[in-house]
């Protein structure tokens, strides 16, 4: 019992604290990485223990010709051909300092056979996987996106004015609502549409129009010309009219609802789980939640 | 003869001090400072120096100057002279030599024009030193050096008091919590709100048993070092419970072999805690492979073949969820996720029939177990939230008077500490290099106002 339960108890309590403290104390701040690192050797060691268990489960389904059998055989010749190919660095060259030693190759050399399964054989097959998502997004949105109800039915008009926002044809549809260069080129000759094009966008960007630079002019040095058209370009990218008709453009709209209830919503549920997660590992160290060892018992 | 020695004495220190002129024409920079770096184990100082008047330039021309080579040499310390590579000028006096040859000692660093700053890296916890910096120009001229006013001596930190208010929160919450626990321990009444998700699991388990079908469980795709595969597991505690006790078929596919080992073991214990050991199955529970499409290519399969009635999927996912969720919807699985990857919140929401959103994961273990200390740790949790969300509304309410009310000297200091002392890492006392740019920029606004005429509209 102690040596299941009473000890990881302790080791799970003492690094937990020491990996907390490691934050806070900056003569132990790489005892993390270094923990970090014993872990990862942990892990590699482990990496027997499921390779063996592979190797059982697959021959077992294989010996007793279970549904999908076939199936085994395929992964235990893919497993075993890239096993020996990676570890005996068959068809790799050697280093030239040492020409006759083939294991002085590097793991992946570019052309060798090891290289060629990952090329060829691994990212293709992930890259079909990950494809898939593109279908399954489709499907799971014909679900959620339907408007059964009044939540539902802001989801879909949310979710429509943000897809829309991302590609071109939401620009396109919303083309006749104002911008700051259909403002520019309506409003201005060609001689001065630079100028107020960089005025206007300091002014977008919340740039006081006293504190405008414009082609390393400062404004108090401006010409008067050019204080007038600074302050009627200010003038009207500050107006109400512009600002709503502005952002009644899709990809302006679509920014706004990410930037704002997305962003809240989201911010919400961080604030969560970071209580989430400080809970849960006080429950570890303090050893109340002895679940992950078996049993709350 | 003795004119012409004389002469020629006269002509070699003519030509030698017109070398060393020629050689030094640069401005040096000014003003060289040398602070510890704080919160650190002493390994770091900050050199800061005021730009030389050369460095401007001419626009017309080349610039004059390329950038600021630094130099250091070890002070004399209690314990003598303590040498790193460096010498002192002499054991008596702390200072750089006046025949300082830039020829024979090589700059600790240098940076190019336009900075005036540098971290030395590679300093020793406890002993002093004495900066310079010199400007460098083409050709590696150099300009005299401008050596800090006094050595300093480099400190390591016990603690790191730019995270003290981290620390300080963190305690706050964590006291909470464990006050709760304390509280429910002694038999405190603990109420917790219904999580239908969790309500949704003895439901899941049962319908699997009655259709004669497996109970799938997927526990995300990272090792075991990460805090929500752990929790992951600590619900699987709780399914596994569940389905010892209605005789269901428990399958647990991992991407991690000690996952694997984890999950075994955690299975087998509440097996054999709700008497069933002989159900209790190893081979359930199994490693499939490390690689994301791998595995999720290994569970559609098992997914399709075995057509569970049930799926779980409690864990850190990534692009994998959507697929999960979507294969195990086709087959008519009832679905319930829980996990604390927000970008994958809305897949699993989209999908599942039941989905724990961030906190409400952590929260499946206490919940499903009943045990009280568990549950008294969720009442603190809910108190946690409740002081973020009071924080939270205080520092709205403060950043908004800061921005509405310009001049008021009390809230710009109040935003300045939250945003850079609170939430960031200046530690208890606000920067008073900041607070100094706070009152001048007051200052100046009030003095703007005072020359505004009345009435012209100003800001009020």
């Amino acid at each position: 019992m102690i040596a299941k339960r009473t000890i990881p108890l302790v080791i799970a309590a003492l690094v937990g604290v020491l990996m907390v403290a490691t934050y806070f104390v900056p003569y132990t701040e790489q005892w993390g990485a270094d923990a970090m690192e014993m872990f990862i050797i942990l892990a590699a060691a482990a990496m027997v223990l499921g390779a063996g268990n592979l190797l059982l489960l697959n021959l077992s389904k294989i010996s007793n010709r279970r549904p999908g059998w076939g199936y085994a055989v395929i992964t235990l010749l893919a497993f075993f051909a890239t096993l020996i190919i990676g570890l005996l660095k068959i068809g790799a060259l050697p280093t030239p300092s040492a020409p006759g030693n083939a294991w002085t190759a590097p793991v992946v050399q570019e052309g060798s056979p090891f290289w060629w399964i990952y090329k060829y054989g691994l990212v293709p097959l992930t890259a079909t996987m990950f494809a898939m998502l593109a279908f399954y997004i489709a499907s799971a949105a014909f679900r959620a996106f339907r408007a059964k109800n009044v939540e539902a039915t802001l989801l879909l008009g949310t979710a429509f004015i943000v897809l829309l926002g991302q590609v071109y044809a939401g620009v396109w549809l919303t083309d006749f609502l104002p911008t700051l260069e259909s403002y520019v080129v309506a409003s201005f000759p060609d001689a001065s549409r630079d100028f107020v094009l960089a005025v206007g966008m300091q002014v977008k960007s919340g740039v006081p129009l006293d504190a405008i630079v414009v082609n390393g002019v400062a404004y108090a040095d401006m010409t008067a010309e050019h204080h007038e058209l600074a302050l009627q370009t200010s003038d009207y990218i500050g107006g109400w009219w512009y600002q709503l008709l502005n952002g009644l453009r899709l990809e302006n709209l679509t920014q706004v609802i990410l930037d704002v209830p997305q962003k809240a919503g989201n911010r919400a549920i961080m604030i969560g789980i970071a209580l989430g997660i400080v809970s849960t590992s006080l429950k570890v160290i303090l050893g109340v939640d002895r679940s992950y060892l078996g049993s709350a018992d | 003869m003795r004119y012409a020695v004389g002469l020629m004495l006269v002509v070699v220190m003519a030509w030698a001090t017109q070398s060393f002129a020629a050689a030094i024409t640069l401005a040096p920079p000014t003003d060289v400072m040398v602070e510890d770096v704080p919160d650190d184990i002493g390994t770091q100082m900050l050199v800061k120096w005021a730009a030389s008047p050369d460095e401007t330039g001419d626009a017309s021309g080349p610039r004059a100057l390329s950038g600021y080579a630094i130099f250091r040499i070890v002070a004399q310390t209690g314990d003598g002279l303590e040498s790193i590579g460096e010498q002192a000028a002499n054991e008596s006096e702390i200072g750089f030599p006046a025949n300082f040859s830039f020829e024979d000692v090589q700059p600790i660093g240098s940076v190019s024009y336009g900075r005036t700053e540098f971290v030395d890296e590679n300093v020793e916890a406890g002993t002093s030193y004495l900066y310079a910096v010199a400007a460098t120009g083409p050709g590696g001229t150099f300009s005299p050096l401008a050596v800090a006013g006094m050595a300093v001596t480099a400190q390591m930190e016990f603690f790191n008091e730019g995270k003290l208010w981290f620390l300080i929160i963190m305690l706050v919450i964590s006291l909470v919590i464990i006050g709760f626990v304390w509280h429910a321990k002694r038999g405190g009444e603990i109420k917790v709100r219904t999580i239908a998700g969790l309500e949704a699991v003895s439901e899941a388990v049962g319908r699997a048993t009655e259709m004669g079908k497996p109970v799938l469980f997927v526990p995300g795709i990272l090792d075991i070092n990460d805090i929500q595969t752990v929790a992951g597991i600590t619900v699987l505690s709780n399914v596994a419970k569940t389905a010892a006790q209605y005789d269901a078929q428990l399958k647990v596919p991992t991407a991690r072999s000690l996952v694997m080992t984890t999950a075994r073991e955690t299975v087998e214990a509440a097996y054999l805690g709700q008497g069933r050991p002989d159900a209790y199955n190893e081979d359930n529970i199994y490693y499939l492979t490390d690689e994301q499409f791998g595995y999720t290519a290994g569970v559609q399969g098992v997914m399709v073949r075995e057509e569970p009635a049930a799926c779980f999927y409690m864990g850190a996912f990534y692009a994998e969820s959507l697929i999960l969720a979507e294969t195990a919807n086709s087959i008519g699985a009832i679905q319930v996720a829980g996990t604390a990857m927000p970008s994958q919140l809305p897949f699993f929401v989209a999908a599942c029939d039941y989905t724990l959103i961030g906190e409400e994961f952590f929260a499946a273990s206490a919940y499903l177990s009943h045990d009280p200390e568990q549950l008294g740790s969720l009442k603190g949790q809910d108190v946690g939230k409740v002081i973020a969300a009071a924080l939270l509304v205080v520092g709205c309410i403060i950043a908004t008077l800061a921005v509405t009310l310009d001049t008021w000297r009390g809230w710009q200091i109040a935003e300045l500490y939250i945003k850079d002392n609170i939430l960031g890492d200046e530690g208890l006392e606000p920067n008073e290099e900041k607070v100094k740019i706070i009152d001048a920029d007051i200052a100046a606004e009030l003095e703007s106002r005072a020359l505004q005429p009345e009435g012209s509209g100003g800001d009020s």
